[in-house]
């Protein structure tokens, strides 16, 4: 990791030189820009920040920037940031993938996640399709997006990941839309300061898979109420939501987790407890 | 594209530099900054796509467009005697999601040609000369403010000139240019 030099850092000080491959006009792109920008605002330096990632498109994010990275294994990008944050309370830990990652094959990571309530931001980047392998129905797609692989649709009711978030024990939810970077930034930017577990899911659409989501910009708009401490108003208000409401949507009181008894031990010590 | 737009530029920046600046002015100026940079730093994001997808001929005018921004950008600064970035940059709210002069993220196809990539720049500069124009007739903006945002506003349009001349000296697009014959979707 190259850590830059003193100066006030820019979004710019967060980003590695490595190009992403996503497919261009992917939303992934401002999502990317949210996140250095949110780091930017924060004035954290990338060696203060680590950013864990499952499999995925959006999972590729740790590779693009110049903080700690961890490209973990699909669906476990959550208890690898888990144990991260338990071990290195001092970091800033961003945790980011895509809808397919998140919900479906770290669908009971996310519960428990959620449940743990660890000072952690989650960042899904849902574009209702699993895009790396050419365009499945994830857990996210609607019952009735026809395609190829999906010949009349799924038929199956989809995830809906703010309600399961708020259920599980969330902190903070909110909803951003990768058509703004910069409200991505400050989301993501009020998630970080939010103790506890942050969840912010970003409408990021794929455009070679779901290129009818180019229709997003015009569907979303910010949440018509601020956000809520009280879990039932907010259940009520995710309950009807549509799915294109933006901002902050509910701001828990819970206490972060705190693992009682936390022994700080110099390495060579601890290695002694795993010796055979 | 640069010529005479810079001449337009330079005349106001040839104005007796480091007055002490009204605050409507620097507030402004940072709104200005603001928009030129955050084009700069799109079309650099889009240049690297799209010779990350091995479309050299546009990534390569996606950099000249990132350059001619981002000279933009740095005019402002030398203008203003800031020494570097404002810091209400990225926290600024502007009526659309994005500042009228970055194109969004999703007009990018990887098979696009040149001329695609001089329209979504035509559009962006029709986007800010439009901006400028509003806050140039606003009575809410203070004269000094409007006079400002109406030269801005004639740059954009004499910038609009200069890309057309430049569309119309690149081939028009193939009818089917978006056509691959390898395209990413699973075939039956």
């Amino acid at each position: 990791m190259n850590a830059p030099d003193t100066a006030a850092l820019t979004p710019q000080s967060f980003k590695s030189d490595i190009k992403p491959v996503w497919c261009p006009g992917c939303g992934d792109f401002s999502v990317l820009a949210g996140i250095t920008r949110a780091l930017a605002m924060l004035g954290l330096r990338p060696e203060q920040v680590a950013i864990v990632s499952g499999i995925g498109c959006s999972s590729r994010i740790p590779a693009y920037t110049n903080c700690y990275g961890f490209h973990g294994v699909h669906g476990r990008a959550l208890p690898a940031a888990t144990g991260l944050k338990i071990a290195r309370p001092d970091l800033t830990v961003l945790v980011a993938g895509g809808d397919g990652d998140g919900y479906s094959i770290g669908g009971n990571h996310f519960l428990h996640a959620c449940r743990r309530n660890v000072d952690l931001t989650y960042i899904v980047m849902d574009n209702h399709v699993y895009g790396m392998t050419k365009g499945q129905p994830s857990p996210t797609t609607e019952p009735g997006w026809s395609s190829k692989l999906a010949p009349g649709g799924t038929g199956v009711r989809e995830f809906h990941p703010l309600v399961i978030a708020l259920a599980s024990g969330a902190n903070f939810i909110a909803r951003g839309f990768s058509g703004d970077p910069n409200g991505c930034a400050r989301l993501i930017a009020e998630a970080v300061r939010h103790p506890g577990f942050s969840f912010v899911e970003i409408l990021s659409p794929c455009v070679t898979f779901r290129p009818d989501q180019r229709a997003w910009k015009d569907l979303v708009r910010p949440a018509p109420v601020a956000p809520t401490d009280d879990p039932a108003r907010a259940a009520r208000r995710l309950m009807t939501d549509d799915g294109f409401n933006l901002g902050v949507l509910y701001k828990g009181n819970r206490p972060a987790y705190a693992p009682a008894g936390a022994r700080r031990a110099p390495l060579a010590e601890l290695a002694k407890e795993f010796e055979v | 594209m640069t010529g005479s737009s810079r001449k337009a530029k330079n005349s106001r920046a040839q104005e007796p530099r480091r007055r002490p600046a009204s605050k409507a002015r620097e507030e402004f100026m940072a709104r200005a900054y603001a928009m030129e940079r955050d084009a700069a730093e799109r079309y650099t994001e889009f240049a690297d796509q799209m010779e990350v997808h091995n479309n050299p001929e546009v990534a390569k005018l996606f950099r000249q467009l990132a350059e001619i921004e981002g000279l933009h950008a740095k005019q402002i600064l030398e203008e203003m005697g800031w020494p570097q970035m404002p810091p209400p940059v990225y926290a600024l709210q502007w009526e659309a999601p994005e500042p009228p002069e970055t194109a969004p993220v999703t007009e990018l196809h990887y098979r696009m040609q040149p001329w695609h990539a001089l329209a979504l720049a035509l559009r962006n500069e029709e986007r800010a000369e439009k901006f400028l124009a509003s806050v140039a007739r606003s009575p809410k903006s203070p004269p000094e403010v409007r006079k400002l945002a109406a030269e801005m506003a004639e740059e954009e349009r004499e910038h609009q000139r200069l890309i057309r001349e430049w569309m119309a000296r690149v081939p028009p697009p193939d009818p089917d240019w978006s056509r691959d014959p390898d395209p990413p979707f699973l075939g039956d």
